[in-house]
């Protein structure tokens, strides 16, 4: 028997959350003006609206900024060590079917100390919503580059600018086989709200990129988009065409199979590509996350994909056999003493 | 017909070229005197290369059995008697062989070729070097590949059944039924009628060979042990340490879950675990060692008994999770397999030189437990007291074993579970706060705090490897707070409970102490038997707790005039104890990547007596 949504086996709350049932009663101590309060806002938000139990919840991070995130949620939470929040939710997950397990990183934390355990916790599909606040910067050890700068960024550590060529999240987490990649904004708080549902509700790993400001080291870095009607925006949604900005859309060159951006009104409203988030083959999803460009003039957000694979904690489980608690310690005594024993 | 002449004991090497089945012909033979009812104990010895060049020196595989008809506290560092299947396994041996041993050597390797590939310049089979010995040059191959001839094997495979030719001449030699081996070969092969009926056609060929030749003056008899009663199986150090995890959580009614990461000598602990999936046991082979204790450490967070095995490598990648660990006070296994360091170093060897990174190695003020096994079926007991204190007193615990211990195996008298003790994990199930609130660091008379596992209502908390606050658990950056968790942390590992060293001098007088721990038990206790058995005084102890130290052990110290400690590092555990009780103990060490020599050790204890008493 396979599971299909994300919260299978969770179980649900009698009432209803509410956001304010899950913050919790420390103070928070971001930066003023910091993208995480709207990000910590909008979860607290999806999370009441999951229904489930606030008992069943648990948040692990790593180490940033972002990591303070489970000290502020009512929730259980392991604040744990620098990039290895994957490796011990990945535990959590195995070990109890029971929870919904949330892993909050950033740039650095995923993607630079704790980017082996990122990309296997993607391609075992464990079944964990990673939420990725990506500020593009090293923000708790007070301003330098980060694996997703954009090159030439001037930090304290790059003062000529940096040489490092950037990482993207989402086609690193293509490519690393993840059946749910998506990306939000900070300033976004429906299209944070629908990615949120919707990854929560996967079976399997989930990552989601959060674009998350930071005001003071990075400022600006995702202003293009910050406006609801941004030009540069690509919004993503299942099933229909891919269009944004004055008239824009995503197009297929017939020649090299490449995508593209043309002027609808040119190219035809047929030539437009569908965006089908379920497709199979990541390539096109691939191609997508490939329009964003540096500096940032446009980038797509919503879900790049969304496909059903075997997860790895369910079918991990599955092979275990639990004798019945009366028969356990018979079971193992039968292996203790083992197929060839001789009396003295 | 040769004469049958008794032996109390015996130790036999058989070597050979890594491909040539010498884990197997040993395990075979140990299997034999299990039946005869020896006590016995082996040491496989083989190149970190699955495949080292053939015919050389580096490729030889050997594996040693020590049997006897009482109480073999090792697999014995000089053989009586050498199986060499070619000339790398005689040029890699004979230093060891006891002078007048037997040595079997298969003639047919002994090409020119081979000869020269080992630096050989002459056959040593047949230049008189090897005159002091009692030598059986014989043609295994030729009569093995004759012996099967008629089951139409490739030339290769047909010589391949050499093992089992040697084996049945070693059956015979040894006086042993043949009937034993004859029925697991017909079990191990029952799905290849063609290589079962060659093997054992081999196997029956040597027997008989031994039979009907007359080149052995005589055969032996080893007869059984007075072993304490019970029933017994064999047992390696990785099994029974993968058992004795078992059995914890069995006995505190937890789910066991390891995380690992496949690292020799280490891996047939998580092997033995991925195979318990019938009892219940959760594996976890993660992408690398940090990721392993990671995972672990969240399945004990959400109650699971979490556990990580690895050896020196991945000892010092787990580093900053154990003192995460530590922070968080989780229950944790920590199994550490100690292979020959740094770096790299030798890693199908043995060695005990991680004992100080055990105990210090991690930034910040962060003690552990930390418990050693001493012999193979030990580590049964280790891990089980491991478990134990980790869930009692929510910490993580190291256990140290050695590939000496790992795969070294012995007889085991198999322990009744029902009669261990049950492990009460007290997960907490209400509030303990005031108002109903949680306070997560809120310690119980064991200094241990609660374990609330997630899905609990009402006990929703943070824990993260900030300083905590005292009680509440908060995040704290408060001095006097970090000073107070600081010594909390340290009390609450020092207040463990564990026994007396226990101090074994028989004639109650004796003036040399030898203190050891972990698996240079053996060694130290047979050393101390011949010792005695030669007239001498000497005293022994060994410690399997090395944090916290048994109450007693500064008293045990001073109360000899010399204690001498060996140990397979430089001197790790001497500089603990001169640091710990100002005693001015005498470190031994060997590390050469191999268990300490008794007869060495013997040695030098006699001269150590002897001088001390001239004084």
């Amino acid at each position: 028997m396979t599971a299909t949504s994300g919260l299978a086996g969770v179980p649900l709350a009698v009432t209803p959350l509410t956001r304010k049932d899950l913050a919790s009663d420390q103070e928070v101590r971001w930066c003023p003006g910091c993208g995480d309060y709207a990000i910590l806002a909008a979860v607290q938000g999806a999370l009441a609206d999951l229904g489930v139990r606030r008992e069943n919840l648990v948040i692990v991070s790593g180490i940033g900024c972002s990591s303070r995130f489970p000290y502020y949620m009512n929730t259980y939470g392991v604040h744990s060590l620098h990039g290895r929040a994957p490796a011990l939710a990945t535990g959590i997950a195995l070990a109890r079917p029971d929870l919904s397990v949330w892993v909050v990183t950033g740039d650095g934390d995923a993607l630079s100390i704790g980017g082996n355990h990122l990309v296997h916790a993607l391609r075992r599909n464990v079944n964990l919503t990673i939420l990725l606040f990506n500020n593009r910067i090293y923000s708790l050890t007070k301003g330098q580059f980060s694996p997703t700068s954009e090159r030439g960024t001037v930090t304290k550590t790059s003062p000529e600018g940096s040489v490092d060529a950037p990482l993207d999240p989402i086609t690193l987490a293509l490519g690393a086989g993840a059946t749910f990649v998506a990306r939000a904004i900070d300033s976004d708080r429906e299209l944070l709200a629908d990615v949120l549902g919707a990854a929560a509700g996967h079976r399997g790993a989930a990552l989601v990129e959060i674009y998350q400001n930071c005001p003071i080291f990075n400022d600006g870095a995702f202003d293009a988009l910050r406006r609801k009607d941004a030009p540069a925006l690509i919004r993503l949604r299942h099933g229909e065409p891919i269009t944004f900005g004055d008239g824009l859309g995503v197009v297929r060159d017939p020649g090299t199979g490449r995508l593209a951006v043309a002027r609808v009104a040119e190219v035809g409203t047929d030539r437009v590509l569908v965006h089908d988030a379920h497709d199979p083959d990541p390539t096109t999803a691939f191609a997508l996350a490939r329009l964003t460009d540096a500096p940032l003039t446009r980038a797509p957000v919503g879900v790049f994909r969304a496909v059903t694979a075997p997860v790895f904690d369910d079918d991990a489980r599955a092979q275990v056999r639990m004798p019945a608690a009366s028969d356990r310690l018979a079971a193992l005594q039968r292996l203790v003493t083992g197929p060839d024993t001789w009396t003295v | 017909m040769a004469d049958v002449a008794t032996l109390d004991r015996v130790v036999i090497r058989f070597a050979g070229d890594s491909g040539d089945g010498m884990q197997l012909t040993g395990d075979r033979f140990t299997t034999e005197s299990i039946f005869v009812g020896n006590d016995f104990a082996t040491f496989p010895f083989y190149p970190a290369e699955i495949r080292a060049p053939q015919g050389t020196v580096a490729g030889v595989s050997s594996f040693q059995l020590h049997v006897g008809s009482w109480d073999i506290l090792t697999p014995g560092d000089q053989p009586d008697v050498l199986v060499a299947m070619n000339p790398a396994a005689l040029r890699a041996n004979l230093g060891d062989l006891r002078r007048g041993g037997l040595i079997i050597a298969d003639t047919a390797e002994f090409t020119p070729r081979n000869l020269e590939k080992v630096g050989y310049g002459s056959n040593p089979l047949t230049d008189d070097s090897l005159a002091g010995y009692e030598l059986h040059a014989l043609d295994l191959t030729g009569m093995s590949v004759r012996a099967v001839e008629q089951f139409h094997l490739g030339r290769k495979d047909a010589a391949r059944t050499k093992n089992m030719f040697a084996l049945g001449l070693l059956t015979w030699l040894f006086s042993r039924d043949p009937a034993h081996n004859l029925e697991f070969l017909d079990a191990k092969f029952a799905a290849h009628p063609q290589i079962r009926d060659a093997n054992k056609a081999a196997y029956s060929a040597g027997y008989h060979f031994g039979e009907t030749t007359e080149s052995f003056t005589s055969r032996y008899h080893v007869p059984g042990a007075s072993l304490e009663r019970g029933t017994y199986r064999q047992v390696t150090g990785n099994r029974a340490m993968a058992l004795g995890l078992m059995a914890a959580a069995a006995r505190a009614e937890l789910p066991l879950f390891l995380g690992a990461y496949p690292i020799t000598p280490a891996t047939d602990v998580l092997v033995t675990l991925a195979e318990a999936k019938d009892q219940g046991v959760l594996t976890f082979q993660a992408e690398d060692e940090i990721a392993a204790i990671g995972a672990a450490l969240g399945a004990s967070y959400a109650g699971h008994l979490g556990v990580t095995s690895t050896s020196g490598p991945g000892m010092a990648l787990k580093t900053e999770m154990i003192g995460l660990a530590v922070m968080l006070e989780l229950p944790l296994v920590i199994v550490d397999v100690q292979r020959a360091g740094p770096a790299t170093g030798l890693p199908t060897k043995t060695e005990q030189a991680d004992l100080l990174m055990a105990l210090f190695g991690r930034h910040g003020e962060a003690p552990l437990p930390v418990i050693a096994a001493q012999s193979p079926s030990d580590c049964f007991d280790a891990a089980f007291d491991a478990a134990r204190i980790a869930l009692e007193y929510r910490t993580p615990v190291i256990v140290l074993s050695d590939a000496y211990c790992a795969n070294g195996a012995e007889p085991w008298r198999i322990p009744d579970l029902s009669t261990l003790p049950a492990i009460d994990p007290r997960i907490a199930t209400a509030p303990n706060g005031p108002g109903d609130s949680f306070q997560p660091y809120r310690r119980d008379e064991r200094l241990a705090r609660p374990w609330a596992l997630p899905g609990t209502p009402g006990l929703e908390h943070r824990i993260g490897g900030l300083e905590k606050a005292d009680v509440t658990g908060e995040i704290s950056y408060d001095p006097l707070n970090h000073e107070t968790m600081v010594r909390l942390r340290a009390a609450k590992i020092d207040g463990i409970g564990v026994p007396d060293l226990a101090v074994d001098d028989p004639t109650g007088d004796a003036e040399v102490l030898v203190v050891g721990w972990g698996s240079t038990w053996g060694p130290i206790g047979a050393a101390a038997r011949r010792v005695r058995v030669g007239g001498r005084r000497v005293a022994t102890a060994h410690l399997r707790h090395l944090n916290p130290l048994p109450a007693n052990t500064g008293d045990v110290l001073r109360r000899y005039r010399t204690v001498l400690v060996p140990e397979m590092n430089s001197g790790q555990l001497a500089l603990l104890l001169r640091a710990r009780y100002l005693v001015d103990v005498q470190s031994y060490t060997k590390v050469r990547g191999l268990p300490i020599s008794i007869g060495e050790l013997e040695a030098d204890l006699i001269t150590l007596i002897d001088t001390q008493e001239a004084r």
